[in-house]
């Protein structure tokens, strides 16, 4: 495997299980732009817990699932305020909340401040691929447990979804501590991968790609997250690998234009994101029989 | 008699506007009884107290003895009340199976039962429940569909098999029959007999008499949040107070029934 590709895998990895970090509360309807904040907390955990110089000297086997639990337990307790506001203003919460993060590390001297923090262990990247397996795995079986289905009804109508049972403030608490854990997954990954963290990567327009990729991809099933991050990552390279071999430099340089223009054109003709319930029916051929069958025509 | 839910002394108000004005009725076990009245009677409100969609501002509703008044909107279902909805609210991007195994979730509330993956083992016992009633329903045509692309018609009866599956001592049906056509409320009205010969109590709000009266025993009558009539069917079209109801005073003729 090349160099380069391996690369580009590496950043597929990761953005799909930071997707499935945003994709489980957005599956129960609720928008999360602050998916940079975890990240930063899981990566930043991870690193110092696991650093032999700065930190606890900690091994990275137990460094990142601690991360992970620190970023869960997190998510639970900003979970009950965040969720109290509703649409666009929880999409603004949420990125509050990335940006007190991003402030507050970037103020502390022991984190490396502002210029960052190296990472002592070195996870490669067959081990983020299996992560990475893991995590789509583990979200789609959720996504079919009864859990995953109350879920799923929350985000059409959470009035009827309470009125049959469900408890509709905790099922979107735990919605969002699971991702929030998922997303701290991410980070803490990313760390050892690259061996260095930097509050400043970790950005608001990492927050709306990721946001984006749940979108485009779909919330409705579980692989909504891996086809959104799929797109997001090989779509401009595809764009600027064709502009160097045809030699057509506007091609790369004009990638992200090319790249805009897609994303609103996707958001026009599939404004349910590309996997969506119909769709996956018709792949799997379990759309077998029509309204227009002679029961539903008498 | 065999009372299976009692309201008393039903008080709600929004802000200044009394919708439910000292409302008492009982509904016997196994019964099927209308609640019907003009436009803004406050037959859903009642609906929606029950279910505890809004807190009760003073009275008492009873449900097989148990006070549930006070319980959550979301422990009522598992105490036996269940119901549809006058405007369908199925889940639009679940399938029919998943929309009616929704109606089992207060029965599934342990950590096992939430951690199953209904989704996965296509034969598992919640699901052979749920396709079952459906088929009682005559509804097995389309357990993998997406809700939203079914028939009107269709969708009402998938609603009221939703509610079914609560198990529920007492179900509440708000306007079942509005908006279908002829041959689905012979559907629904078939549907709805079967149900309530298995011993589920019916409660139905409905404006169209004619199906009050094939199917219900008894009528509750509100008009302006109070009760102003309860008796059989054959009974609700004589009073004068349903007729000044539905026909304004120094009305005399035509039948208060055919006005709803």
């Amino acid at each position: 495997m090349s160099g380069e590709l391996e690369g580009l895998l590496v950043i597929l990895c990761l953005n799909t299980i930071y997707a499935y970090g945003v994709f489980l509360p957005a599956a129960s309807g609720q928008l999360n732009l602050g998916a940079a904040g975890f990240i930063t907390l899981g990566a930043y955990c991870s690193a110092f817990v696991n650093s032999e110089l700065d930190g606890l000297g900690v091994s990275a086997w137990m460094s990142i699932p601690i991360a992970v639990l620190f970023t869960a337990a997190v998510s639970f307790l900003i979970a009950f305020p965040i969720l109290r506001t509703r649409g666009v203003y929880m999409v603004l919460a949420t990125f509050a909340f990335a940006e007190v993060v991003a402030g507050l590390i970037i103020n502390l001297e022991f984190l490396g401040a502002a210029q960052g923090m190296p990472v002592d262990a070195h996870m490669p990247f067959y081990g983020l691929a299996i992560v990475t397996l893991l995590v789509a795995l583990f979200c789609h079986y959720l996504m079919a447990t009864r859990c995953g289905l109350a879920m799923r009804a929350i985000h059409d109508d959470e009035s009827v979804a309470t009125l049959f049972g469900a408890n509709v403030r905790m099922i979107r608490v735990w919605a969002f501590a699971t991702g929030g854990a998922l997303m701290g997954l991410g980070g803490a990954l990313y760390g050892h991968h690259f061996n260095y963290v930097e509050a400043q990567n970790f950005n608001i327009l990492l927050s709306i790609y990721i946001l984006l990729y749940v979108l485009l991809g779909g919330t409705q099933t579980a692989w909504g997250p891996v086809v959104g991050a799929l797109f997001f990552t090989f779509v401009p390279e595809l764009f600027r690998y064709l502009g160097r071999e045809t030699g057509e430099k506007w091609l790369e340089d004009g990638r992200f234009v090319a790249f805009g223009l897609i994303i609103v054109i996707m958001m026009v003709i599939r404004p349910e994101g590309v996997v969506t319930r119909t769709l996956l029916e018709r792949i799997t051929g379990g759309r077998r029989r029509q309204p227009a069958s002679p029961a539903a025509a008498e | 008699m065999d009372v299976v839910l009692r309201v008393s002394r039903l008080d709600k108000s929004f802000g200044g506007l009394k919708v439910v004005d000292n409302v008492s009725f009982d509904v016997t076990r196994g019964s099927r009884t209308a609640l019907i009245g003009p436009n803004g009677a406050g037959k859903t409100t009642v609906f929606n107290l029950m279910t505890g969609v809004y807190p009760i501002d003073h009275g008492a509703i009873e449900l097989d003895g148990r006070d549930i008044t006070r319980i959550p909107a979301r422990d009522r279902v598992a105490a036996g009340v269940s119901r549809s909805f006058q405007n369908i609210r199925l889940m639009p991007h679940l399938s029919t199976l998943e929309n009616v195994m929704l109606g089992q979730h207060a029965q599934a509330r342990s950590i096992r039962a939430q951690l199953f993956p209904l989704g996965f083992a296509r034969i598992n016992k919640w699901a052979e429940q749920a396709r079952e009633a459906l088929a009682k329903a005559r509804l097995e045509e389309y357990p993998g569909q997406v809700v939203a692309d079914l028939p009107y018609g269709i969708q009402k009866r998938i609603e009221v098999v939703r509610a079914l599956m609560a198990k529920p001592k007492l179900l509440l049906l708000d306007e079942p029959a509005a908006g279908l056509n002829h041959q689905e409320t012979g559907e629904l009205q078939k549907l709805l007999r079967e149900v309530s010969e298995r011993g589920v109590t019916l409660l139905v709000v409905e404006h169209d008499m004619h199906f009050v009266r094939t199917l219900c025993e008894r009528v509750v009558v509100l008009n302006f949040g109070r009760k102003i009539f309860e008796g059989t069917p054959a009974e609700v079209n004589a009073d004068p107070a349903v007729r000044e109801a539905y026909l304004g005073s120094n009305q005399s003729m035509g039948e208060a029934g055919h006005a709803a």
